[in-house]
């Protein structure tokens, strides 16, 4: 089951640069919410601030509160254990290019030490068919790499294996930039069907795609939140004037 | 304007010809050499090669016959001291200086340390490993020639794992530590096994450079007309032994030190060819 995610007093640096400043919000359990914004307002920032991958970045440095569940991710734990609660899709496919599919998708499970063998088999199968990528790959399982799989499969495969390790929260940075539309549109498929029992954060470009899959939607400028609400006001009553601007294509 | 069009077109395939020539040229002189070397190590080699060479050590001085065995078992025990020392520590400081240290002054060092140490001549190698443990001991020995060896393979093995490591993409690192992977294991299961091929040819090539090494073994494993298998005593070596006979006056032995050249450029091309062989074995279908 998904839990919620709260924000408060968040702020991000890369070295001077002031990425995130005083982000506040209420992340709901179980549903999708997309962030929007000009490229480097702070979206993919602000994700990364969420799993504690921002801080892998060595100029880079956080602070404020984020609660996961009811766990204090900042203060509570180690960033791995958080990792493992947190799944995360990139832009970019990024499958290991040496190992086969099975391997891609129980990769974490398997280096986090777990090797029952026939519960592998069984978390593989369900977590390709949840990633809606089972029956093209299922008689090729162990002998192909990850590498040899077309773009959007490639990208089925990470969420595969983000869910594998089961999960409460999924991030997807722009996780269908690098696809095309048929690919795109299933992965917006396999967003619904995940919804029920994952919190989604997708951090999108693509307006209408944020209009189709999320209930919520905030919109990010200058490291700053200007606008959460959902969707559906934020799409056609925005009541920031600089939200307005920017859905109606007027900058960005 | 359409006579221009056809002049500029003869031009451009005459300039693609000129640079395709260039280049095939370019890879008959690199390739040349070795074709060459090998071609007459084989003519003045192969009819001096007989079973004897391989089974028999050295005959004493005037008497005909006998072969180079104790040599060539000698080089392998050698060289397998060398890789024992200069694999491990050239690939740990490798990924060291590509993934733990990178930008800190330590890997700074540490890399121009590397570099210096490929270019030191390798007699001075032998020439430090002698005081530092044939002196100590106060006996030549295979372990000496061998330290020596593998001192030599550090810099290389170093110096291309780190650059292979380099190469692996930073989405591959962050897909690992976005699991829940701890870093070290992100870095041991999943970065150097993706580099391991860049990581095996580097090892390869070092290998390859030391077995032909004659002038650090001169000081340490010292050479042995007898078979020893022992590391605690001076040991033969393929290259000591081709030295020793190239230089001598006896004909007889001219031709076992071409055939002894012959048989350690093909044992260093079968010991290459089998690693890559044995670490191919295992990729995938569409692997990258």
């Amino acid at each position: 089951m998904g839990v919620g995610i709260e924000v408060a007093n968040l702020n991000a640096w890369y070295g001077n640069n002031h990425a995130l400043q005083d982000i506040n919000l209420n992340i709901p359990a179980n549903h999708a919410t997309a962030l929007i914004g000009p490229s480097g307002c702070g979206k993919s920032t602000f994700v990364r601030c969420l799993n504690r991958m921002h801080e892998t970045n060595p100029v880079a440095r956080a602070t404020g509160t984020v609660r996961i569940g009811d766990l204090d991710i900042y203060k509570d734990c180690k960033p791995v254990k958080v990792r493992r609660r947190v799944g995360m899709v990139f832009q970019r496919p990024n499958p290991f290019p040496t190992m086969s599919i099975y391997d891609n998708v129980c990769a974490g499970l398997k280096l986090n030490g777990y090797d029952h063998r026939q519960a592998l088999d069984e978390i593989v199968e369900k977590s390709l068919r949840n990633s809606a990528l089972w029956d093209e790959v299922k008689d090729d399982l162990k002998k192909k790499s990850g590498a040899s799989l077309s773009g959007g499969q490639q990208q089925r495969l990470c969420i595969a294996r983000a869910l594998a390790v089961d999960p409460e929260v999924l991030l997807m940075d722009e996780p269908c930039s690098a696809l095309d539309p048929v690919s795109t549109s299933k992965i917006e498929d396999l967003i619904f069907q995940l919804k029920p029992q994952y919190t989604i954060v997708i951090v999108t470009h693509n307006m209408q795609q944020a209009a189709r899959v999320a209930e919520k939607t905030g919109f990010f400028l200058n490291g700053r939140m200007v606008e959460f609400d959902t969707t559906h006001k934020i799409f056609t009553n925005p009541s920031d004037k600089r939200t307005e601007d920017y859905i109606t294509g007027r900058f960005g | 304007m359409r006579e221009e069009r056809k002049l500029r077109d003869r031009i451009r395939a005459l300039t693609d010809g000129l640079a395709t020539a260039l280049a095939l040229l370019a890879t008959i002189v690199v390739v040349a050499p070795l074709v060459a070397i090998f071609a007459y190590l084989v003519y003045k080699g192969a009819s001096s090669l007989s079973l004897d060479f391989f089974i028999k050590i050295p005959k004493p001085v005037g008497e005909l016959g006998g072969g180079m065995a104790n040599a060539i078992l000698g080089s392998a025990i050698l060289l397998a001291v060398g890789s024992a020392i200069g694999v491990p520590v050239g690939i740990g400081g490798g990924i060291f200086l590509a993934e733990f240290g990178r930008g800190t002054r330590l890997a700074n060092a540490i890399r121009f340390t590397a570099d210096v140490l490929n270019g030191v001549p390798s007699i001075v190698m032998g020439i430090a490993v002698y005081s530092l443990i044939v002196i100590p001991q106060g006996h030549f020995s295979a372990f000496s020639g061998g330290v020596a060896l593998g001192i030599m393979m550090i810099p290389t093995v170093c110096r291309t794992a780190e650059e292979m490591l380099l190469m692996v993409p930073n989405a591959v690192r962050e897909a690992a530590l976005a699991l829940g992977v701890p870093n070290w294991r992100s870095v041991l299961a999943i970065t150097v096994k993706t580099a391991s091929p860049g990581i095996i040819t580097g090892c390869m090539l070092a290998f390859a450079r030391v077995a032909g090494e004659t002038a650090p073994l001169i000081f340490t494993a010292l050479g042995n007309q007898f078979w020893s298998a022992s590391l605690n005593e001076p040991i033969a070596a393929l290259p000591l032994q081709i030295y020793i006979y190239a230089l001598s006056p006896s004909d007889d032995w001219h031709r076992l030190a071409w055939a002894g050249a012959l048989v350690l450029i093909v044992l260093i091309v079968a010991a290459v060819s089998l690693v890559r062989y044995v670490a191919s074995r295992g990729v995938l279908k569409g692997a990258s």
